[in-house]
């Protein structure tokens, strides 16, 4: 029973690094680009919900929309400003920049909103549902986080399949010259996929903080990393994969921190990763991409 | 021309020797701590403070007059030393800080290179006075903290299980965790789980209140500061699990993280030097030209602290008849002097009888609150 709820508590903290890591990995699967900045968006849009939410007392739902829309316009500045004009650069530069509107974010996100810590109220105003007589109790959250991510899963996955624009996607992503040629537009296509990412960084940023609830500027910095391992671990640009390295990347974290020791824990999770790519350089479910010279 | 310039100059040089000469002694003090940041609570009430207590010492002896700068340093050792030399640049005499522990044994070793003389209000690891003989605490040291609390949980039967959550990346919750451990072993307290985090994985802190729950744990014992405070707090709640809470000084500025809903503080206790509820005069004194500097806010221990730190350095600089004319080095032999001659005794808002040794370590008697109704009440 005490195994059964460290495993859920996992399973919370890793659908939502499983949410993150699916912004990251649609981003670099398109725009072939590591977006650093990903897990600073997620803080603005935690931000987004405790004005509207926490401190105005808008509906929950409607702050969640808000914060999504402030975001989806953050994602879409941020790749108009930062990267289009670096679309031929080298992937260094591009990555350099990343970090840069990471930092840039952070700092602006101190200045506008103080950094001293929020505590953030939670959306989800359910009990925790107790089960085997009041010895396991699973918080509400865990639950919608982990409804919220699955569903939005299938939907990228539906989305990319079987829709026009996620053929375009595929097609951006498969070869950028040819979708050009073949009259897709390649700068519309990845403004669309950061607006996309950046939309559900904020859906992250509020599940996320209504299970941890501490709001600094620098809350997205360390799950923005993690998820980041995450992608990597799933096999980066797959979205089950995505996924899939989320949660076991959570079960991992907790369960290390349960059974072998609460400081090492951070330390085992970068070793399995470490394992994996060994053993399987393109991550659990990643593709195996040959690259003509 | 230049002749001029040099007769200009050498006239405004003498005059402002003249001036000086008739004006008060004024003496500066620094003071460092986290004004923004995590721990921006600690720091905004030092300062607060130390305004205060300069205000007063200044009117009740116009021969000797304080000069305080107080500088940001975001709880950062590095930040810190930037601060500690902004201030010596200006002309620091004496340093008042800092607030917290880490950032405190980063400036510590550079005051003891300059031999500086420096008060903490609140950085209470063993390791600030270990530094050397020029720093000096006004609040307890964390091994007493840590064995306080043991010997208060035990006294006073708060618990018969007792869990552990601290932060093993900072000193001053690693310290008082260890002497903790130690003296509850002393007094034959059960300790059922003792868990840990670090500052990078202090995300999510629920595993460690789920072990403790796991473990039977009736009372918590939290030396850690109130961010991560307030998320096991609100983890325990999610969880439906009801121990008792028992803190130390850290957890003062639990009650004022924004969005925190107080009611969840219901019932934790904890050991601190200074209660704003006292009805003596000094600390009614106190309460209310806070509130009135503040704009209505209460003043912490932290506060009290600050305050302190201003007086007793006011006393011993009038004891040791400090002048503005002194360097660094000759004001701390002076003030050392006095603090550590045996006669030097003060009655602070934090403790009466305060009295220091050649180790810095204060002495004087700890008090246990509770939290009741969103304020701090005193336990005994």
């Amino acid at each position: 029973m005490q195994f059964l709820g460290y495993l859920i508590s996992g399973i919370s903290l890793g659908s939502v690094y499983a949410l993150i890591a699916l912004g990251y990995t649609m981003v670099y699967g398109i725009a072939k680009m590591l977006n650093f900045a990903h897990g600073d968006v997620i803080m603005v849009g935690g931000y987004m919900v405790y004005f509207t939410f926490c401190s105005r007392g808008w509906n929950p739902l409607l702050a969640v929309l808000f914060a999504m829309a402030v975001c989806t316009l953050l994602g879409i500045t941020i790749e108009r400003v930062a990267y289009r004009p670096l679309r031929s650069a080298p992937s260094l530069a591009v990555l350099i920049t990343a970090i840069g509107v990471s930092f840039l974010l952070q700092n602006s996100a101190m200045l506008l909103w103080k950094s001293d810590p929020k505590s953030f109220t939670s959306i989800i105003s359910m009990d925790p549902i107790t089960i085997a007589g009041g010895q396991l109790s699973i918080p509400a959250e865990t639950i919608v986080t982990i409804l919220v991510s699955v569903i939005i899963m299938i939907i990228l996955i539906w989305f990319v399949n079987k829709t026009r624009i996620g053929h375009a996607m595929k097609a951006v992503s498969e070869d950028r010259g040819a979708a050009q040629l073949m009259g897709i537009n390649v700068n519309g296509i990845i403004s669309l996929t950061f607006a996309i990412g950046s939309g559900l960084a904020a859906i992250a940023g509020a599940l996320l903080l209504s299970s941890y609830p501490t709001l600094i500027p620098t809350t997205g910095a360390m799950p923005g990393i993690k998820a980041f391992v995450a992608a990597v671990f799933g096999g980066i640009g797959s979205i089950p994969g995505a996924f899939l390295g989320g949660v076991l990347l959570g079960v991992i974290e907790n369960l290390s921190k349960a059974y072998i020791s609460t400081q090492l824990s951070d330390a085992i999770v970068f070793l399995v990763l470490i394992i994996v790519l060994l053993v399987k350089p393109t991550g659990l479910l990643g593709k195996k991409t040959a690259v003509k010279v | 021309m230049k002749k001029l310039i040099t007769a200009a100059v050498t006239g405004v040089l003498a005059a402002s020797f003249v001036m000086s000469a008739c004006a008060a002694e004024t003496i500066k003090i620094g003071g460092i701590g986290p004004i923004t940041g995590a721990a921006a609570i600690y720091g905004n009430n030092v300062k607060n403070g130390m305004e205060i207590a300069v205000e007063d010492v200044n009117a009740t002896n116009p021969d000797l007059q304080f000069e305080l700068q107080f500088e940001d340093d975001e709880h950062d050792p590095e930040k810190s030393v930037n601060a500690y030399n902004t201030l010596k640049d200006w002309g620091m005499q004496l340093l008042g800080g800092t607030v917290t522990t880490s950032p405190c044994l980063a400036v510590g070793a550079e005051a003891l290179n300059d031999n500086m003389l420096l008060l903490t209000p609140s950085a209470s690891s063993q390791d600030v006075i270990d530094l050397g003989d020029n720093v000096f605490q006004v609040c307890f040291t964390d091994p007493n903290q840590g064995s306080a609390s043991a010997d208060y949980i035990s006294e006073q039967k708060l618990g018969e299980k007792i869990g552990v959550i601290y932060n093993s990346a900072d000193a001053y919750s690693s310290g008082i965790y260890s002497t903790f451990i130690a003296e509850a072993e002393a007094v034959g307290l059960e300790v059922v789980a003792e868990e840990a985090f670090t500052d990078d994985n202090s995300t999510d802190l629920t595993t460690q209140v789920q072990s403790c729950q796991n473990a039977g744990a009736d009372l918590i014992f939290l030396p850690i500061y109130y961010t991560p405070a307030s998320q096991v707090l609100i983890a325990a709640d999610k969880m439906g699990y009801e121990p008792k809470f028992f803190g130390c000084d850290g957890l003062d500025g639990l009650l004022t993280v924004e969005g925190f809903d107080t009611s969840l503080a219901e019932g934790v206790m904890l050991l601190t030097p200074f209660v704003a509820d006292a009805d003596d005069e000094k600390t009614k004194d106190f309460v209310a030209k806070y509130a009135e500097k503040t704009g209505g806010d209460v003043p912490n221990q932290f506060a009290a602290d600050g305050y302190d730190v201003v007086q007793v350095l006011y006393a011993a600089c009038e004891e040791a008849g400090v002048t503005s004319d002194m360097d660094a080095s000759e004001v701390c032999e002076a003030v050392k002097a006095v603090l550590t001659g045996g006669e030097f005794s003060y009655d602070g808002l934090t403790g009466e009888g305060m009295t220091w040794d050649a180790s810095g370590a204060v002495s004087k008697a700890p008090r246990g609150m509770i939290i009741e109704n969103g304020e701090y009440v005193g336990l005994d």
